[in-house]
């Protein structure tokens, strides 16, 4: 189908960007990559006045680090991410997951703030910020705040976000050194939205958990966070771990749907299998090295 | 609804031209530069018929728009043979290896395979995760992998 019609302005700044969303309130949408919004205008399930594209923005793309932690500019391709030493170096899990996002093609254009303003509940990015505890750097024609991860994801596409502000920047904070990483999706084709998807990172000290971060991806109306899982690996020995007792508890703070493609009970049972399964292996590893 | 005036290069020759707010570079390429060898199967970004490369990248042509080409370089698969009609590397193995039969899903899969292999050397599983990318209802593939191979590995300038 073809879109239906629409305005198109492109912003040259941060401060232009968020003014023309002000002007247009509630009518207006950011266009950075375009690989969910133009399918969404192409089916005419988004119907937007205005596209402000924010592309041409000078600076808004871009990794860097900043006091203990990476910030990643919201307009940086995915691709770009994909291949980043930095993020490889200091993001590992955020790097595996851009592997599962999309198609090469479609990551060529698709951008982290993109992703995150989005808030699929199914996809990569907003369970991985959830898990690693990122921030939101955001900007509105009055302020720019940072929103942490654990208060803005309100509900399935909803955040935080207010209607005249935009995204500048994700801000992943620096885990310990060999922290454990996972990512691990199930889907029926590459590319395709996961039917259950897990990222996680545990440190270990002197064998002991000492902190955890797990996130889901289509497990519920939202990324989904198993704080009390989390909690409860604290202080653990890494060699002796109840993991499938764990991995029920992890389970027991997700929400997943029924749909066209998987019930709810399946999405549970597979969660919880591949927590135990995923993270055992890690940490046999981690044991092995 | 919004009307803009751009100018891109499309497979060397620059245009200009006026193109409405929702047109997407797809359409452009087709109607307005006449490149027809851009297919396009679903127009919301699924398929991968439409894939086109945008400074130096392949992206699928129906999730950009067209006033966002502004300024860039665009090359479609007319761009790929030799003025003489001697084929480009990928459109050879392609051929060789019977990596296409009906040929809907064969100009996004060749702009994918010209600008992955463009002065660098992917690896064979990197060849094929990018071509999971496009949708061949027809092949099953198998000749598309044998590409991967061949090309995995040969160095291009
Ligand atoms: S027509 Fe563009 S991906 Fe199908
Ligand atoms: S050759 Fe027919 S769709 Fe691929």
């Amino acid at each position: 189908m073809k879109a239906a019609p629409f305005d198109y302005v492109v912003a040259d700044s941060v401060e232009g960007a968020v003014e023309a969303l002000a002007d247009h309130a509630g009518d207006a949408a950011l266009l950075a990559g375009g690989q969910t919004l133009v399918p969404l205008l192409a089916l005419r399930m988004a119907m937007p006045g205005v596209l402000i594209d924010i592309n041409r923005i000078d600076g808004l793309a871009g990794i860097a680090r900043s006091g203990g932690a990476t910030r990643i500019g919201a307009t940086t391709r995915q691709n770009t991410i994909l291949h980043d030493p930095l993020v490889a170096r200091h993001v590992p899990a955020l790097a595996r997951a851009t592997g599962f996002v999309g198609h090469h093609q479609t990551r060529n254009r698709g951008t982290i703030g993109g992703s995150l303003g989005l808030a699929e509940p199914a996809a990569e990015y907003p369970a991985t910020a959830l898990a690693l505890g990122a921030r939101i750097e955001a900007r509105s024609p009055s302020a720019t705040r940072e929103i942490a991860i654990e208060d803005y994801f309100l509900g399935p596409y909803t955040t935080a976000l207010d209607m005249d502000e935009m995204i500048t920047a994700a801000i992943f904070p620096d885990w310990p050194e060999d922290t454990i990483h996972i990512v691990h999706e199930v889907a029926r084709r590459p590319g395709d939205f996961a039917l259950v998807g897990l990222v996680a990172a545990f440190a270990v000290e002197g064998g002991v958990f000492t902190r955890a971060g797990i996130g889901w991806f289509g497990m519920g109306p939202t990324p989904m966070k198993s704080a009390r899982a989390e909690a409860a690996l604290i202080g653990q020995p890494a060699a002796t771990v109840d993991l499938a007792g764990i991995a029920r508890l992890a389970i027991e703070d997700t929400d997943p749907m029924s749909d066209i493609h998987a019930d709810a009970a399946y999405r549970r049972t597979v969660g919880a299998r591949i927590f135990e399964r995923i993270v055992g292996d890690a940490i046999g590893q981690r044991k092995a090295a | 609804m919004s009307s803009h005036a751009i100018e891109t290069i499309v497979n060397g020759q620059s245009i200009s031209a006026q193109v409405e707010a929702r047109h997407t570079l797809a359409d452009f390429l087709r109607g307005t530069a006449g490149c027809t060898g851009v297919h396009v199967g679903c127009e919301h970004g699924v398929c991968g018929a439409c894939t086109v490369i945008v400074d130096g990248v392949a992206v699928r042509s129906c999730l950009m728009l067209a006033v966002q080409a502004d300024g860039a370089t665009v090359a479609t698969a007319e761009s790929l043979a030799a003025p003489d009609g001697t084929l480009h590397r990928v459109q050879q193995a392609m051929k060789d290896e019977y990596g296409l039969q009906c040929g809907f899903c064969t100009p996004g899969v060749v702009m994918t395979l010209a600008a992955i292999t463009q002065g660098r050397s992917p690896d064979a599983e990197e060849i094929k995760d990018a071509l999971s990318g496009h949708l061949c209802r027809c092949t099953g593939y198998q000749g598309m992998l044998k590409v991967a191979k061949r090309l995995g590995g040969e160095v291009q300038a």
